[in-house]
C-alpha cells in the first residue's frame, strides 16, 4: 500500500463471498452427479428426441435420475408437459 | 503395518511436491523409516526438490518391470536419517504402472518401512489413480482459490469411489486437508476464501495451513524441503501438520495479520 491508497476506501469488493457462493453452487450440483454412469447424459438427451416427436417441451422439462439401494437402482424419469398438448 | 499416504489435489501446482517432501522429511526426522514414491511418470519433479536428481539411476518403473532390485532404486536422503526417495520414470509410458506392479512394491516396501508417501501427479488419470488406489489416508492439497477447492472436492469424491478400501467396503480412506498458500492479509480483505470457507465446502478435518512464503520458492530453488527451514513461517506450518498427522494436538498458528508501522503504511511494503 503506498501513500495514496492510505486515503482511498480500503474496502474492495469482497470477492471471497463471491467465491464461496459460486463454489457452494457448483460444488453441490457436482456431488449430486457423482457416481452416475456415463450414458445418463445421452440417455436423457434421447428421451427427449423421443418425447418431441409428439409434444413440443423445452430441455429442462425431462428429469432423469438414477437412486441406488442396496438391492436394486431405481430410474426416474419425470416429464412436465405442457398445458396444451 | 506400514501406513500409505497419498498427498494428491487434482489441480496442478498446488504443492503437492513441496508437500510431499516435507511431510516425508518431518516424518523420518522423527525416527518413522520413510519413503516417499514419485507417481508423476514422465514429468518427474520430487528429485529436484530433495536434491537427489543428479543420483537417480532406476526408477519406479524399472522396479516394477524388473529390471532393478527396489534397494538399487531406492535413493537415501543426505540430510536425513531414515528417509529413502523412489523417483518416477521420465520416460516411460504412464501406463507402465499396472495395479499388481505397483501393488507388488509398495508390499515390499511395507516390510521395510512405517511411512508411504505417495506424490500424486496433477489430474484424474491413470497416474494419479494409481497414486491414491492403495491409500489409507490422504492429504488433500488445496489453495484457497475457486479452481484448487473445486477440484479437490472432485478428487475427494474419487477418494471415496474408486480406492481399494471403497471398492473392497473396508474402512473409508482417512482424509486430511491441507490449505497452501494462505495469506491472512487478503483474507481480511475479503480477497481470499479464509479456511472457515474452505471448510464449509470440503468439510474434511484441517491437518494445517502453510502461509504464502518466500521461504518456500527458496527451498525448493536450493533442493532443500521447506521444513528443513526451520526459521520460516512455512517450515514451521509443515512441523506443525506433521506432528498432526501423528496424533499430537498442535494450534494453528501464523493466521494472525502482521501489524504494520505507520512508515510501512505510507510508504508501502
Amino acid at each position: 500500500m503506498s501513500f495514496f491508497d492510505y486515503f482511498r476506501n480500503k474496502k474492495g469488493p469482497n470477492t471471497a463471498s463471491i467465491a464461496k457462493e459460486r463454489l457452494q453452487i457448483i460444488v453441490a450440483h457436482e456431488r449430486n452427479t457423482r457416481g452416475q454412469p456415463d450414458y445418463l447424459p445421452q440417455l436423457q438427451q434421447e428421451l427427449l428426441d423421443v418425447i418431441r416427436k409428439y409434444v413440443a417441451i423445452q430441455d429442462d422439462q425431462v428429469q432423469v435420475q438414477l437412486d441406488k439401494n442396496d438391492s436394486c437402482s431405481v430410474l426416474e424419469l419425470n416429464v412436465t408437459l405442457p398445458d396444451k398438448v | 503395518m506400514a501406513k500409505i499416504i497419498v498427498v494428491t489435489s487434482g489441480k496442478g501446482g498446488v504443492g503437492k511436491t513441496t508437500t510431499s517432501a516435507s511431510i516425508s522429511t518431518g516424518l523420518a526426522k522423527r525416527g518413522l523409516r520413510t519413503v516417499v514414491i514419485d507417481f508423476d511418470v514422465g514429468l518427474r519433479n520430487l528429485d529436484l526438490i530433495m536434491n537427489c536428481e543428479r543420483r537417480v539411476v532406476y526408477d519406479f518403473v524399472n522396479v516394477i518391470q524388473g529390471e532393478a532390485t527396489l534397494n538399487q532404486a531406492l535413493i537415501r536422503d543426505k540430510r536425513v536419517e531414515n528417509l529413502y526417495i523412489l523417483p518416477a520414470s521420465q520416460t516411460r509410458d504412464k501406463e507402465a504402472l499396472t495395479k499388481e506392479g505397483v501393488e507388488k512394491v509398495l508390499n515390499q516396501l511395507a516390510e521395510q518401512f512405517d511411512y508411504i508417501i505417495c506424490d500424486s501427479p496433477a489430474g484424474i488419470e491413470h497416474g494419479a489413480l494409481m497414486a491414491l488406489y492403495f491409500a489409507d489416508e490422504a492429504v488433500v492439497v488445496t489453495n484457497p482459490e475457486v479452481s484448487s477447492v473445486r477440484d479437490s472436492d472432485r478428487i475427494l469424491g474419487i477418494l471415496q469411489s474408486k480406492s481399494r478400501r471403497s471398492e473392497l467396503g473396508l474402512d473409508p480412506v482417512k482424509e486430511h486437508l491441507l490449505l497452501t498458500r494462505y495469506n491472512p492479509e487478503r483474507v481480511e480483505r475479503g480477497e481470499m476464501l479464509s479456511i472457515e470457507d474452505v471448510n464449509d465446502i470440503l468439510s474434511i478435518p484441517l491437518l494445517g495451513c502453510i502461509p504464502e512464503s518466500m521461504a518456500v520458492l527458496n527451498a525448493s530453488n536450493s533442493g532443500v524441503p521447506v521444513i528443513l527451514d526451520e526459521e520460516s513461517t512455512a517450515g514451521q506450518a509443515y512441523d506443525d501438520a506433521v506432528a498432526r498427522l501423528l496424533g499430537e494436538e498442535r494450534e494453528l498458528r501464523f493466521l494472525d495479520l502482521q501489524k504494520k508501522g505507520i512508515f510501512k503504511r505510507m510508504f508501502g511494503g
